[in-house]
């Protein structure tokens, strides 16, 4: 079986290719970029990509899944079709799960499911300490050999420094990296949102940037310390990307991703007490949603991913206080991350390769670029297309999105995993 | 006259000659409570739901006994007899309240934000009688009317509140209330209980009462809770009351005809000495009596009169 994607503009940064092409994909993998015309083929399906970009499939390196423990909000069955219809191939699945992702026969779970789901590859991330507990190391090895790919205690942050650094030690004898969610939990006290105008007026506790960044300063001595490769999730303050920055600059083995809605949205989305922008770290400032902007530019920042964070209206139909935080992203980060191209903070080159090719690296898979004899993982983005987010439309279980009704441009139209089109939007919808 | 308004939530959404007139009504009704039958028939037929989640002495019996002296129906709920205590969701109260066919729902809860949840989610009027941090404002309308009963305007004043800024959802009301209707309003505190960017909302910012006191026309000292102490953000009563607390000294840099408010319940001898509290510029207990006429108005502009009728 071969398919031909026609016409496209094909953009890899993998070999720095941004040209007119046809890509050829045969028994589930590249077979070569084509320009000019390509040889008609009867067993071909043709794809006629024009006016489109084509690009490695894209990847998001943080999502959390629910299940097992919260099928109420999202399986993996429901996020991976999620991620399909956002343009993934391949997203990563954080391990607070219940029971917690920190052990074989969990990682194998998820697995399993993942395979039956038929969507997009999932990456499990396995946790760092037993039980999200942050009291003793989980096994990595035994983890690594099951199939995880990183070790985070994402939703809990490693308050202890001593676990933080021989974690970050140990991963080194796996071939693991660390991916750290940096919250000073006595500093955020019981804060429920950005500390700053819009919380004093809303009466609401505040959660200062230093929250985060005394934790992500923390973090980089640490890995300058161990030597190993350190991944800081969910970037938001201003103060981080300029930590992060001069990490870089020193030699520190860090990597940073940020999400699309601290580049989105500032604090003023909570006004009327909207629990759908409730989130942690929280939303920020203008000043530090263009310092997230600046970071993406310059390169301190290396990944978009969405930090997709099903609830229910259980969790997020109550009092401001007590709503549970995130949002879901999957479907809504492409649009909203094509609009940095449009504002003419990121080329599209740079776009893609913080939504695959980056992440690819980062993570070590075999995948983020669009090379003969790869596995076809492609998606097919339609940059221009207009529509109205719809969440009650969304693959995802849950509806936990700010940005339900907003007017965006750009769409996965399709989505393709080792050949097979596991996503079609319109033109090339079936229906 | 009718307040076009379905709810009371914040003093934001009054405008200066929203507040006026809720202050003249309030002036009027002022005098109901002097009557020796207490009582007129004003919101005869009409029922009002008295729904407190937080502990409240002073606002919940004087809503109550506003919605009695206005012939009102008036029922009061407490977190701890009411179904929240089995495990209901609040916006589940709420619309097992709203079932019943209440006219006005008056709440206080912890939560910053939830009589605007509540309001968004029922037809009856909802009156936000305290929600955690964020406003209280019929607290602030009794206090402006305090103020414009003593000063004889609203205007030009410059008005004082020390305290815990930040925990205070009555600071919150009072700084835009006042600001609004042309006075100044200057917060003092230990800079650990000053919320960043309270000048936003409106208010001027300094760490010494005696600096925020000189040509004060009102002095407002807010309630210092002990439990703050834990949070780090003071270390002692003792400390407090010689650097924060309200002084003679503070007062003396005051204008002469000041006057001394405070919204209750007041810890003697930590935020204010009792002398000044019993003395003869405190207008505390103005500030009580005041609150039973304020809460009078608000509910009849809300519901008295002839805007449900005309729904139906």
């Amino acid at each position: 079986m071969r398919l031909i994607i026609r016409g496209g503009r094909v953009i890899d940064p993998a070999s720095n290719t941004d040209a007119i092409k046809n890509v050829v994909i045969e028994n589930g993998r590249i077979v070569r970029l084509q320009s000019g015309a390509e040889t008609r083929n009867p067993d071909s399906e043709i794809i006629d990509a024009s006016g489109m970009w084509v690009v490695p499939g894209l990847i998001d390196m943080h999502t959390h899944l629910r299940e097992p423990g919260h099928e109420y909000k999202e399986t993996i069955a429901t996020g991976c079709a999620a991620a399909a219809a956002g343009g993934f191939t391949s997203i990563c699945c954080m391990p607070n799960t219940t029971p917690v992702n920190d052990n074989q026969s969990v990682t194998d779970y998820i697995l399993k499911k993942a395979r039956e789901a038929e969507h997009a590859r999932v990456y499990p991330v396995g946790a760092i300490s037993k039980g999200l507990q942050g009291r003793s190391l989980a096994e990595f090895g035994e983890l690594k050999e099951a199939g995880v790919v990183a070790v985070s205690d994402d939703g809990n942050p490693v308050m202890n420094s001593q676990l933080m650094r021989r974690a970050l030690e140990y991963t080194r004898a796996f071939d693991l990296f660390v991916i750290s969610h940096c919250e000073d939990l006595d500093l955020a006290g019981s804060g429920v949102m950005n500390e700053g105008t819009v919380a004093t007026r809303l009466g609401l506790r505040g959660i200062p940037n230093a929250v985060e960044s005394v934790m992500v300063s923390r973090d980089l001595m640490l890995a300058e310390l161990t030597g190993a490769k350190l991944h800081i999730a969910h970037v938001s303050a201003a103060d981080s990307v300029r930590c992060i920055r001069d990490a870089k600059k020193r030699g520190v083995l860090v990597t940073a991703e940020t999400a699309p809605h601290y580049f989105s949205l500032t604090e003023a989305a909570l006004l009327d007490y909207n629990t759908n922008a409730k989130m942690n770290p929280p939303l920020r400032t203008k000043k530090d949603v263009e310092a997230i902007c600046e970071g993406l530019r310059d390169g301190s920042i290396d990944a978009i991913a969405t930090d997709h964070a099903p609830h229910s209206i259980l969790e997020k139909d109550i009092e401001f206080d007590a709503a549970a935080n995130g949002i879901i992203g999957m479907e809504t980060s492409l649009p909203l991350s094509l609009k940095l191209v449009r504002n003419g903070i990121l080329d599209p080159m740079t776009l893609i390769a913080k939504m695959s090719t980056n992440p690819a690296r980062i993570i070590g898979l075999p995948a983020g670029q669009l090379k003969p004899g790869a596995s076809a993982d492609v998606t097919v983005i339609d940059p221009e297309v207009s529509f109205t987010v719809d969440a009650n439309s969304f693959k995802s279980k849950a509806r936990n999105c700010p940005f339900d009704g907003w007017n965006l441009q750009g769409k996965a139209a399709l989505t393709i995993v080792e050949g097979r089109i596991i996503h079609r939007s319109p033109p090339f919808d079936l229906g | 006259m009718k307040s076009a308004k379905k709810d009371l939530l914040g003093i934001e959404e009054l405008s200066t000659d929203e507040i006026g007139f809720i202050l003249d009504t309030a002036d009027s009704m002022k005098e109901i409570s002097l009557r020796d039958i207490k009582k007129v028939p004003t919101l005869r037929g009409k029922t009002v739901v008295h729904f407190f989640h937080e502990p409240s002495t002073r606002t919940k019996t004087s809503f109550e006994i506003a919605a009695k002296r206005l012939s009102a129906d008036a029922v009061s709920i407490s977190a701890s007899t009411s179904s929240i205590v089995k495990g209901e969701t609040l916006i589940d109260t709420a619309r097992n309240l709203e079932a019943m066919n209440p006219d006005v729902v008056v709440i206080r809860h912890q939560a910053s934000g939830s009589a605007q949840m509540i309001a968004n989610r029922i037809r009856a009027s909802v009156i936000n009688a305290g929600d955690g941090m964020h406003a209280h404002p019929t607290q602030a309308l009794l206090d402006m009317m305090t103020v414009r009963e003593k000063k004889k305007t609203l205007s030009g004043l410059k008005i004082v509140i020390a305290g815990d800024i930040a925990h205070s959802r009555v600071a919150r009301s009072n700084i835009i209330g006042f600001t609004r209707m042309g006075s100044d309003v200057v917060v003092a505190g230990p800079p650990t209980m000053i919320p960043m960017d309270i000048e936003s909302v409106g208010a001027t910012v300094t760490y010494s009462i005696e600096d925020a006191a000189r040509k004060a026309d009102v002095i407002m000292i807010l309630r210092i809770q002990k439990e703050r102490m834990d949070d780090f953000l003071f270390p002692s009563n003792r400390e407090y009351a010689s650097f924060f607390g309200l002084t003679h000294k503070a007062v003396s840099k005051a204008r002469k005809n000041v006057v001394i408010m405070h919204p209750g319940p007041i810890n003697r001898g930590v935020e204010i000495p009792p002398e000044i509290a019993d003395g003869s510029r405190s207008v505390i207990l103005d500030q009580v009596e005041n609150g039973v006429a304020v809460r009078m108005a608000v509910l009849y502009l809300l519901i008295g009169g002839s805007r449900h009728a005309s729904d139906n």
